[in-house]
């Protein structure tokens, strides 16, 4: 039996070419591009200077303040500049450039990939210890891990809920994790449990990976208080608030936190690197990241370093199609169309998909016909059509009270329309100018 | 790299349906009622139908290139379905010239004034038909006899309708047992063989054209299924209360355009609530309001007025009943 959400929703087509896969390490590129701002919050303040020489896993930005994170060099050789360049925003932004030479990591790394199960740390030991190698929220949104496992006072976290979901169509970068990191996921869950002080963990994937599901079922036996759920596939399921409510039947209040329910959620591949982190030493500086597209000769999943350029990815899957019109970090639904194929590769990149140029462009846009698709496959039970004009119309107050705060930009309005029209654009704009005021009220007169 | 690519923010990839595909599957889905109007009426359906689709395109054509000077976006086939729609709702030897002016008046009045396609408060079909109800009571009130009537266009033998013959028989002071031995039985009834307008006759075509809608997800079963119900149990309760007077609940839902009504003409996206909740309360007011005209009203049959005024109801309705927003009642299980 699977279960699901119950708002909401869409089925778009699954396309998960590279599910097949095995995971192969990218050859380490001859330069990287390591961006500062890889996480949600304040960006690091790089430690190196121009014509230092870095170890793979050194130190080279510190997290500045609470809620920022800490950013290793992934590969040896000289930092060459510190500089600003185009990242997955379409920006320009601080980075650090390093020219490689060879692969020489820090001594502290175990780098022996033997299973290591025990572990003797505190919690509060655990907390510390993520939060300085730099682990953030790999399912895409790079919250800083510590910060969420800082559970705030009076606030009491039940359970551990475990994204394995992968609701974007194409990206496999984590199914292909669950199938060979299984171990080390299930490690990675009981660290993070005593992180949190919880007793109960599951894990929830959705059914069109059934092999992970039964891998990772077989696996939880050994771990009492881990258990694996079976979902029904439907979009977006990734979401946190969806997959709370599809796991343990509570709904996040607007606005609210998911600990306000008494649920902290990581996404598996977040999970691995939290495994070895503390298991291993090793700071966050290389990810799964899947390379897909119809058009694309070899689909796969790649270990790759972070700061390597996304045209090096594209390469090792056959190169660049000819038909190639558009270039995205992450899935079709939320991801990121980039600018160019030299943007590097970052914590929170968890696939490149290629789109054909037949699917490039946008349609055109048409009148709405007042269908009210939009209204019935919101996961947040929002009115895109309304907030769509009132944010045409400027009317903030109006979008404020319609809730468009609540809109998790996951896109199933725009997916749905069939008159093409760009309700995501405009609720986006709505959220910005509505985001604006409530800064505004915050801050004292 | 050479090629130039596109950015955009997401989603990058899109549903399949257009609005185009939607109207087609709604003409798709009235094939059934039409081949079975051309089989019960014959040269009549034929004309009446294509007059009205010519007129319907051609004035949101003319209205778009001449008086609007926009693009002219007759592509996406909504006239189409307007012409279909308002034609399914006329007698079939209706005189080509009334067709024309409902037409006219169908697309100019009831759509292209208020800015065209998804922005017309009432159903554009149902406001030329009533429209030309009101102009042409005589015409607009002469029915075809089905079959018999199949070679003729204006010189058809015309009748009552069932619901016609049970209004007239009641006010003479007869019962319905009585009245009920000159009405067609339910099983002729729910095939079609009955005068009345050319496309709402057969329930079971009528009921084809529901599944497809279903099918096609073009529509939900909200609004059909609630006008069907609410119309059964409201003229049920009569029958129950006093059978010499009310027709049954089996008789009142086959008649009188009810199935047409319920399944395509309040479901027209454009006029219809934007919730499940308001399409309910929409779809219950139309059934109460369609059994108090043909009970207690001048008129024989009332789901034209019915849509036409729940119509004027919903933007009041989509302003109050609005989605159960996630998150807003936290419930701990």
């Amino acid at each position: 039996m699977s279960t699901t959400f119950t708002k909401g929703g869409i089925h778009p087509p699954e396309n998960k070419l590279s599910a097949q896969s095995r995971i192969c390490d990218l050859q380490i590129p001859a330069s990287v591009i390591i961006p500062l701002g890889q996480h949600l919050g304040a960006p690091a303040k790089p430690v190196v200077n121009k014509g230092d020489t870095v170890k793979a896993g050194q130190l080279i930005a510190k997290g500045d303040g609470f809620v920022s994170s800490n950013i290793h060099a992934s590969v040896s050789g000289k930092v060459n500049k510190i500089d600003e360049a185009v990242d997955v925003s379409g920006y320009k932004k601080p980075a650090i450039f390093i020219d490689t030479a060879g692969d020489e990591w820090m001594e502290t790394i175990n780098r022996d990939p033997a299973l290591l199960k025990a572990f003797s740390l505190t919690g509060q030991e655990i907390i510390g210890k993520i939060g300085e190698m730099g682990i953030v929220g790999l399912g895409g949104a790079t919250f800083p891990t510590q910060v969420k496992l800082s559970v705030p006072r009076g606030k009491k976290a039940e359970y551990l809920v475990v994204n394995g979901v992968e609701c974007e169509p194409y990206l496999t970068s984590d199914h292909a994790l669950m199938l060979e990191k299984g171990e080390e996921i299930m490690v990675g869950v009981q660290i993070l449990k005593k992180a949190l002080n919880v007793e109960k963990a599951i894990i929830g994937i959705e059914n069109n990976k059934a092999d992970a599901i039964n891998h990772l079922r077989i696996l939880a036996q050994k771990y009492p208080g881990t258990t694996v759920t079976s979902l029904k596939v439907k979009y977006p399921q990734g979401g946190e608030k969806q997959l709370i409510q599809a796991l343990v039947h509570r709904e996040v209040p607007s606005g609210g936190l998911p600990v306000d329910v008494g649920v902290v959620v990581f996404n598996v591949s977040t999970t691995f690197a939290v495994y070895e982190a503390i298991q291993k030493n090793k700071p966050l500086f290389e990810r799964i990241v899947t390379v897909t597209g119809k058009s694309l000769k070899q689909p796969a999943n790649f270990r790759v370093r972070i700061g390597t350029p996304v045209s090096a990815l594209i390469e090792a899957a056959g190169g660049l199609p000819e038909d190639t019109g558009k270039i995205i970090a992450g899935g079709p639904m939320m991801g990121k169309a980039l600018l160019n194929n030299e943007i590097p590769v970052v914590k929170g990149s968890s696939g490149i998909l290629l789109l054909p140029e037949r699917e490039s462009a946008r349609h055109k846009i048409e009148p709405c016909i007042r269908c009210s698709k939009c209204v019935s496959v919101c996961p947040m039970g929002l009115e895109p059509y309304l907030l769509m004009s009132l944010a045409q119309k400027g009317m903030v107050e109006r979008l404020e009270e319609e809730k468009v705060m609540d809109c998790i930009e996951c896109g199933s309005c725009s997916y749905t329309c069939p008159a093409s029209r760009p309700l995501l654009d405009y609720i986006r704009l709505g959220k910005a100018q509505v985001g604006k005021i409530i800064r505004s009220r915050k801050k004292p007169a | 790299m050479s090629q130039l690519i596109t950015v955009s923010p997401s989603p990058h990839v899109f549903g399949q349906q257009s609005v185009k595909s939607l109207m087609t599957g709604v003409i798709v889905a009235l094939i059934p009622a039409f081949i079975m109007s051309v089989f019960l009426f014959g040269i009549g359906a034929l004309i009446v139908t294509s007059i009205a689709i010519i007129s319907c395109v051609l004035t949101e054509f003319l209205i778009q290139r001449y008086i609007l000077k926009t693009e002219a976006r007759i592509s996406d086939a909504s006239a189409v379905v307007t012409g279909l729609l308002l034609a399914f709702n006329l007698p079939s030897n209706l005189p080509w010239w009334m067709i024309i002016l409902g037409s006219v008046f169908a697309i100019g009045i009831g759509k292209m004034v208020y800015g065209g396609l998804g922005n017309n408060p009432f159903n554009p079909a149902l406001v030329g038909r009533v429209f030309l109800l009101i102009s042409f009571p005589v015409q607009m009130t002469s029915w075809p006899l089905p079959i018999a009537s199949r070679m003729q266009y204006l010189d058809a033998a015309t009748g009552a309708t069932p619901l016609g013959l049970v209004k007239e028989g009641l006010r003479n002071g007869e019962v319905i047992s009585s009245i009920s031995q000159q009405v067609p039985e339910h099983m002729e009834l729910f095939l079609g063989y009955m005068n009345g307008s050319m496309g709402e006759v057969s329930a079971v075509a009528l009921l084809l054209g529901f599944f497809w809608l279903l099918y096609k997800r073009i529509i939900t079963w909200h609004i059909p299924v609630v006008i069907i119900a609410t119309v059964f149990s409201f003229t049920g309760i009569l029958w129950l209360i006093d059978p010499l007077h009310n027709a049954s609940p089996v008789f009142h839902i086959l008649t009188g355009g009810i199935m047409l009504g319920a399944i395509f003409m309040a479901t027209d996206l454009v006029t219809s609530p934007m919730t499940k909740t308001g399409m309910v309360i929409y779809a219950i007011g139309i059934g109460i309001i369609t059994v108090v005209i043909r009970i207690f009203g001048a008129y024989p049959e009332g789901v034209s007025f019915a849509i036409l005024i729940m119509n004027a109801t919903v933007p009041l309705i989509n302003r109050y009943l609005k989605p159960r927003r996630f998150g807003k009642e936290v419930k701990h299980g």
